[in-house]
């Protein structure tokens, strides 16, 4: 087994989520299960492949330019209403669970 | 008006000639919805006071004369992982089950000014995170053709309604085969563009690398008409591609005879149900008989695809969904007394199952000590995989495979066995994961009449030749 509880306890705490007992179980289960699959990537010998992160650094881009060239095209000015203008105060607040009339409101910070 | 089978040019001709209003044609698709949509379950949201604000700007176009824009009047459902402004927009999870966009995605804000009128919001697994559609937060949707089964996902709402005349077309998103496998399981057409040829702007995101907007249809012209429309740069997402857009329509009716088409033994072994390679192999026979030659390749890494897939996918949504804190737009859980407990429970609360288990196993993947052994090790892969496509298209414009092993299987079938589950999506993540185009086209039935689907897959930023071989077979079959 690769994972334990404690780690679904660590792994649930880094990622924000309160699981229930009964989650926890399955939980173990499923990842256990999960990660037995994907053991087979190591019958690869990938030593000297390169990572890859996404795809817009290869394909649809002029391969002759280099470096940060290759997208001087997504390219603007730094100015402070770069692309379109920043959500009016109000709209920005209208989903907001808690809030007044400039500011979202959140429970206490500190604990003491 | 008949809706069976209303295609694109069909309703905006009906519209423009005054033979119907877009008005009653929205009204039309309203009463099909309210007759029909209770044992579908396509819809999340209906948009009626804007799809009927639009169908009026149309009218009063069409009235003046004036020629109509390509899409003029035609309803369309768009996936509920998509934003829209003023419309309820939850990606079938019940964090977002209060939220208002305060902007439109660009996919949807290009389709309504091309002339669409959005009836609605489709229901889809929890964050596009499904096969089957059963993870929808709200209710699961069923397979037109046989309630009992699952519509495939995690698009399901999109194909379903297509399927059923709800919709003429619909928007939907593919990160591991989300549009291509629904359509297949509906009988309908599914196209999946290069990754970068439409902006994902307003998409909530699930695994940023792999998402895709593309659209689901009745024809392979009507893809290609809402390609066309959506396709193209866009300076709010800084991953859509500088790449001319070719006019996709126009292309269609040219020849397929002489092209190259691969077939790579690693599509068609253990775990293809009989039938399904039966009409599949009947369709690479229709498409050889159209003119095409059928070279066989390679594509050694396929066994890998799906735990690649399930480390990338998963340690990028483990990265986007933290957003989702109960501060500024999502659910909050109440009676909280600290900030982190509030992040907790709220997370708790409106996450359902297999979002959190995608969460969990995308955070293991990144966190310290675990990083290299995963997450570094499926992107090493990730980069064999698509050199694996770069060599099969050195000699091939294009491949084709099942879009799925099987058939639409039934509810609960597969829902209690993650992995299980995911092996549905064994023939269509790597196109994600390399970023190529494919489309899924109907290509007959099981005894069952259950629809099959064929997969035609392409290089990049060449949807003209997947499109133009489709509609090639479509036509001939």
């Amino acid at each position: 087994m690769k994972v334990t509880d404690k780690d679904v306890a660590y792994v649930a705490d880094l990622a924000n989520l309160e699981l229930t007992e009964e989650e926890r179980t399955r939980m173990l289960r499923d990842l256990n299960s999960i990660l037995d699959y994907i053991d087979r990537l190591n019958e690869l010998d990938t030593s000297n492949v390169p990572p890859m992160a996404q795809v817009s650094d290869r394909y649809g881009v002029d391969q002759a330019k280099q470096g940060s060239e290759r997208f001087a095209y997504a390219r603007r000015e730094d100015v402070l209403e770069g692309l379109r203008k920043s959500l009016p105060h109000e709209i920005a607040l209208e989903n907001a669970p808690d809030a007044d009339e400039h500011f979202f409101r959140v429970p206490k910070v500190i604990e003491r | 008006m008949d809706l069976k089978s209303l295609t694109i040019d069909a309703a905006r001709s009906a519209v423009q000639q005054r033979e119907t209003t877009a008005l009653a044609l929205a009204e039309a698709h309203y009463a099909h919805i309210q007759k029909e949509d209770g044992q579908i379950g396509a819809f999340l949201t209906l948009s009626k006071e804007r799809a009927l604000e639009q169908a009026d700007r149309i009218d009063r176009t069409a009235a003046e004369g004036t020629t109509l824009p390509p899409l003029g009047g035609v309803p369309v459902g768009i996936k509920d992982v998509m934003s829209t402004r003023g419309v309820r927009t939850t990606a079938g999870s019940k964090i977002l089950e209060k939220y208002i966009p305060p902007y439109d995605c660009t996919a949807v804000a290009r389709m309504e000014a091309a002339g669409a009128v959005v009836l609605g919001k489709m229901n889809c697994d929890e964050f596009a995170m499904g096969s089957s559609n059963e993870n929808s937060a709200y209710h699961p949707v069923r397979n037109p053709r046989d309630l009992s089964r699952v519509p495939g996902g995690s698009s399901g709402g999109s194909a379903a309604a297509v399927a059923s005349d709800m919709a003429v077309v619909a928007l939907g998103s593919d990160t591991g085969g989300s549009i291509r496998q629904p359509a297949s399981f509906c009988g309908v057409v599914g196209l999946m563009p290069t990754y970068g040829r439409v902006s994902r702007y307003g998409l909530i995101a699930f695994a940023s690398s792999l998402d895709h907007i593309g659209p689901l249809a009745k024809t392979v012209k009507d893809a290609a008409i809402v390609l066309r429309t959506i396709a193209g740069r866009d300076p709010m997402d800084s991953t859509s591609a500088d790449v001319p857009v070719p006019d996709y329509v126009a292309e269609l009716d040219k020849p397929v005879r002489g092209m190259k088409l691969g077939v790579a033994k690693e599509y068609f072994g253990e775990g293809l149900d009989d039938e399904v390679r039966q009409a599949v192999e009947a369709a690479i026979d229709k498409l050889k008989e159209l003119g095409c030659e059928i070279v066989p390749v390679s594509l050694p890494h396929t066994p890998y695809a799906i735990p690649t897939y399930y480390l990338i996918a998963t340690a990028e949504a483990s990265s986007n969904l933290a957003r989702f804190d109960g501060v500024r737009y999502s659910h909050r859980a109440l009676g909280v007394k600290t900030l982190s407990e509030m992040y907790r429970r709220s997370r708790d609360e409106g996450f359902g199952t297999e979002v959190k288990r995608r969460i969990m196993l995308g955070t293991y993947a990144l966190s310290a000590g675990y990083y290299d052994a995963y997450y570094l090790k499926a992107q090493k892969v990730r980069t064999l995989l698509t050199r694996d496509f770069d060599e099969a298209f050195r000699k091939v414009d294009a491949i084709v495979t099942p879009t799925s092993p099987t058939a639409a299987f039934r509810l609960g079938e597969k829902s209690n066995d993650p992995l299980a589950m995911y092996l549905a999506d064994i023939y269509t993540v790597t196109a994600d994961l390399a970023g190529i185009p494919g489309i899924s086209v109907p290509c007959g039935e099981t005894k069952e009449k259950l629809p099959i689907g064929l997969q035609i897959l392409g290089k990049h930023f060449d949807e003209s030749t997947i499109l133009r071989l489709a509609h090639a077979y479509e036509q001939a079959a």
